[in-house]
């Protein structure tokens, strides 16, 4: 099973695929997160269990939104892919490694795509509901929140950096100054 | 029963796996498997490939099988070699 999705992922160069639908939308999750948490912070005295709940119900449209997009435009363009190819093979590759792709990498593509905002929404809602439940005390857990979203931004900057060979610690300031920037548009319009 | 221990396949199939990837997945069915593959013709989506495969006992339905698997297409056998019983056990 292991060797054939190995295959599958390889003959379709997905990897490349899967690794930008990680970074465009785990980059989108944190950036959604520190506008929420942002306008929560500014707006004022909000209840942690109101920003926990809305923290989780924005990280699951993200997920669900991900998700779905992901696959109806992948599955699309895969299909494509394989009946352009069956055209040129003049045969139908039943049970061959490109038609197994065609139906694997749009679940992978729209699994990656769905679930890496929400665990990056989930890592900066984590001191919400550390101090929701009373597992730990937190002094300031939103401000906290915001800080792991700011961290988040910037080493995804870097990862973004070490995949295009720009120096680690631009690449990371240049996400982040994109945080800074929407922290500043929030704090314009409030 | 005859054993192939040669054969020569005419060969359709799309630009991935390449011709390493592909050539290692057969040459992967048996241990003295030995594969020689020329790129005859190459299009924009396919490429015709001539492989030979030795072996001391080739089976051919797993070949067939493992390159039907990667998007081949065995367009004709160009040659083989099969030895029968005696020349088998000399």
């Amino acid at each position: 099973m292991l060797d054939r999705l190995t295959l599958a992922l390889r003959i379709s160069r997905s990897k490349v695929i899967l690794r930008r639908y990680f970074i465009t939308n785990g980059f989108d999750g944190v950036l959604t997160m520190l506008g929420l948490l942002v306008g929560f912070r500014v707006s004022g005295s909000v209840a942690i269990d109101i920003l926990l709940v809305s923290g989780l119900g924005t990280a699951i449209a993200l997920a669900v939104s991900g998700v779905s997009s992901a696959y109806i435009s992948e599955s699309a363009e895969r299909k494509h892919e394989l009946d352009k190819l069956r055209d040129a093979m003049m045969d139908r590759l039943e049970g061959s490694a490109h038609e197994e792709a065609a139906t694997i990498v749009p679940v992978m593509v729209a699994l990656v795509n769905g679930l890496s905002p929400f665990i990056f929404a989930m890592l900066i809602l984590a001191p919400l509901w550390l101090a929701s439940s009373n597992i730990m005390a937190i002094a300031a857990p939103v401000d906290l929140s915001i800080g792991i979203a700011m961290v988040m931004a910037f080493l995804l900057g870097i990862y973004i950096g070490r995949l295009s060979g720009t120096f680690w610690l631009w690449a990371g300031l240049r996400s982040s100054l994109l945080a800074i920037a929407i922290i500043f548009l929030i704090l314009l319009f409030n | 029963m005859t054993q192939i221990r040669e054969i020569e396949l005419d060969i359709l199939k799309p630009h991935l796996p390449n011709v390493l990837e592909f050539s290692d997945a057969i040459a992967n069915l048996g241990p003295d498997y030995e594969v020689f593959l020329d790129v005859v013709q190459m299009d924009e989506k396919t490429e015709t490939l001539t492989v030979l495969i030795k072996g001391h006992s080739l089976d051919y339905r797993r070949i067939e099988e493992t390159i039907k698997n990667l998007g081949g297409s065995i367009h004709s056998i160009d040659k083989c070699h099969v030895v029968g019983e005696t020349i088998k056990n000399s």
